[in-house]
């Protein structure tokens, strides 16, 4: 599965895990960690992108369940190259649920 | 050994206090994920997709209206409107937030309910027929035995920490619609000689090694119920696999071994188990079966139904298709469809798991449960109140006739929800649904059983569909493996895979042909598919699924 995921130059791969308190889905990114998963960190090196999960996983009083997973630059931010990830980063197809709605809120506000 | 608790909602309300201070604990530091982890799932809180989910028990899927009033306010206040009624009975929320958990539980207690055993390698909820207590074709009611395995199971000392996790289901109906082969254990109530006793199935499950249950006793009396099922069970927990997770279920444990032997081992346990229990089982039992009497029946004519059925052809439909044989002349089990066009199946909105406890208030003897195939049944109803009811249900979006047909899909959550998941169930059940309504052959195709499943596990059950879909992660694309011929009642029978799987935008014109090519097989209107895949061998359904191969 995605969890075992270690990234290099040629595939790069962001850090993502569920917050500790609420349960929604979170990306590392420079400043801590994000909802939005095009702010993420995009990971190149291995050694950097592991010492960076032992960070995530070091951060248990935030986040939950904290893992590498692969990513593609994107004209806006990292990109998902999974479907799997690419629900995480959306929500559920059956609901207008999750991540699409809190972006829709942020972008009436 | 059994014992009664004298007050069980104090248990149950010390069990959520105690969760309240682990979440603290978690909250503050004190305790690691990893510490965490076990002591959430022991309270039914699993982390999925996109959030953390609660799963709450609906014991042998029986619920009163105001437990279900109760699951209507955390609907409204802690998830998103809706929870989520699964195939074994329970209801999930999908979106709790861990904080609001402990109230949550709080709030599950004033009204007797919890979310122990809803996961774990513990005794699960103990399901049974939805039509318990009601159906014509009953031979004796299951629920209080299935309140006895309940009462006993919970916080079993001896099985929190099982090889896996261990499912029961009991039926007394002669038809099973409990899915008894397809349990852990699976019970049904027979008579002998004048005495009411079990047949008793071992060694079932779905999942990735689908297997039928078999069975370990032909009749066992009733009086040695619970020494039988612990001497089952105690057997397993020492004989059950725990080096690999995928072989640790029962069913492994019965075939690896042999049911001889697993046969042997629990009746020489059994005879020592036997000693040890002193009535209390008994003397709870009788508790027990007088909280299920049955409800006062009106003994009156079926005004108006008849009447309202030749003037109205809608509610006519509803009544071919959503009614259920009642034990009782002048009544009937009404089966309510989450299943409408558009639908999530299973996903109940507060507003409607309001409106159904009203309506069983008014109308059903304050009797609701939900079934295994994600639908409420308001068990007794009498056939004068079925117009009123109806216009009620019609009101909610709630009267669609389509119970047992086409588009009364069981489908899991899938990759829409489950961190578990390989591929998403939803749309493709709600795909199937909208094109054979659209193409206006439902009624024509009548009964049918589709069972979707988004990975192996066979949440939706589909090794047990007429027609069972399994969705998978092929090469990072979502796939669908097509299964034929599964029966959960009448025959049971696992589904034979067809052939390679389609991608998601073929698996409805896939389906379509292959639901035509039955139409066209098909003896008479009253050969349903699994009866004509039963005579005709799956040759020509292969074919209408794949017919560039059939043209090679």
């Amino acid at each position: 599965m995605s969890k075992a995921f270690t990234p290099t130059a040629a595939r790069p791969g962001v850090i993502t895990a569920n917050d500790l308190r609420e349960g929604h889905n979170l990306w590392m990114c420079d400043a801590g960690w994000t909802p939005d998963p095009a702010q993420a960190t995009l990971f190149e090196d291995e050694a950097i992108a592991e010492l960076a999960l032992l960070k995530a996983i070091g951060q248990s009083n935030l986040v939950v369940g904290a893992y590498l997973v692969e990513a593609r630059r994107g004209p806006n931010g990292p990109e998902p190259t999974h479907f799997r990830e690419a629900f995480r980063q959306t929500g559920p197809s059956n609901y207008f649920h999750g991540i699409q709605a809190q972006k829709a809120e942020a972008a009436n506000v | 050994m059994f014992d009664v608790r004298p007050v069980e909602t104090d248990y149950v309300r010390h069990r959520a206090a105690q969760f309240r201070a682990q979440v603290a604990r978690r909250l503050d530091g004190s305790l690691t994920e990893d510490e965490f982890r076990p002591l959430r799932l022991m309270n039914g809180v699993y982390l999925q997709l996109h959030a953390y989910m609660l799963r709450v028990a609906i014991p042998y899927g029986t619920i009163s209206p105001d437990q279900m009033r109760m699951l209507a306010h955390l609907a409204q206040h802690y998830d998103k409107g809706y929870g989520h009624w699964t195939t074994r009975q329970n209801i999930q929320f999908n979106w709790p937030k861990l904080v609001d958990i402990p109230d949550m539980l709080d709030l599950l207690a004033s009204v007797g309910m919890h979310a122990i055993q809803t996961s774990g390698n513990t005794i699960r909820n103990v399901t049974t027929d939805a039509f318990a207590g009601a159906a014509a074709d009953e031979f004796a009611d299951p629920r209080p035995y299935a309140e006895l395995l309940r009462s006993w199971s919970t916080d079993h000392a001896e099985f929190q920490f099982l090889p896996r996790k261990f499912k029961i289901a009991i039926t007394g109906a002669a038809r099973d619609r409990a899915l008894v082969a397809a349990h852990d254990i699976g019970l049904r109530l027979i008579q002998r000689d004048g005495a009411t006793g079990f047949e008793v199935w071992v060694g079932g499950g779905l999942g990735r090694t689908p297997m039928l249950g078999q069975v370990i006793r032909d009749f066992l009396p009733e009086e040695d119920l619970l020494p039988y099922i612990e001497a089952i069970i105690a057997t397993y927990n020492l004989s059950g696999r725990r080096d690999n997770k995928y072989k640790a279920r029962i069913k492994i444990t019965v075939a690896e071994r042999g049911l001889d032997v697993f046969k042997a081992e629990t009746e020489e346990e059994f005879l020592r188990r036997r000693r040890d229990f002193h009535g209390a089982d008994r003397d709870a039992l009788a508790v027990f079966a007088r909280r299920f009497t049955p409800p006062a029946f009106r003994n009156a004519p079926a005004t108006g139904y008849e009447a309202e059925r030749q003037a109205n052809p809608a509610f006519r439909s509803w009544t071919d298709t959503n009614l259920h044989p009642h034990r009782v002349d002048g009544y009937s089990s009404v089966i309510v469809t989450f299943k409408a066009a558009g639908a999530t199946p299973g996903d109940a909105s507060a507003g409607q798991m309001r409106l159904l406890a009203d309506l069983a208030e008014t109308y059903g003897h304050g009797d609701l449960r939900i079934s295994h195939d994600q639908n409420v049944v308001l068990p007794h109803v009498h056939k004068s109140d079925l117009p009123a009811l109806y216009l009620a249900l019609r009101g909610a979006g709630l009267a669609t006739a389509n119970a047992g047909l086409t588009s009364d899909i069981i489908a899991c959550p899938g990759m829409d929800y489950c961190t578990l998941a390989t591929a998403r169930s939803i749309p493709i059940a709600q795909e199937i649904a909208d094109h054979f309504r659209a193409v206006g052959l439902e009624e024509e195709i009548g009964k049918l059983n589709i069972r979707i499943s988004g990975c192996i596990n066979a949440c939706g059950h589909h090794h047990l569909g007429h027609i069972g879909i399994l969705g998978l992660d092929r090469a990072g694309v979502e796939n669908y493996q097509i299964t034929l011929g599964g029966d959960g009642y009448d025959i049971p029978a696992i589904g034979q895979r067809a052939g390679a799987g389609f991608p998601a935008e073929e698996v409805v014109p896939a389906i379509d042909r292959l639901l035509r090519a039955y139409l066209e097989l098909r003896e008479d209107a009253s050969e349903r598919f699994i009866d004509a895949y039963r005579r005709l061998g799956p040759a020509p359904f292969k074919a209408a699924l794949y017919p560039e191969v059939a043209h090679a």
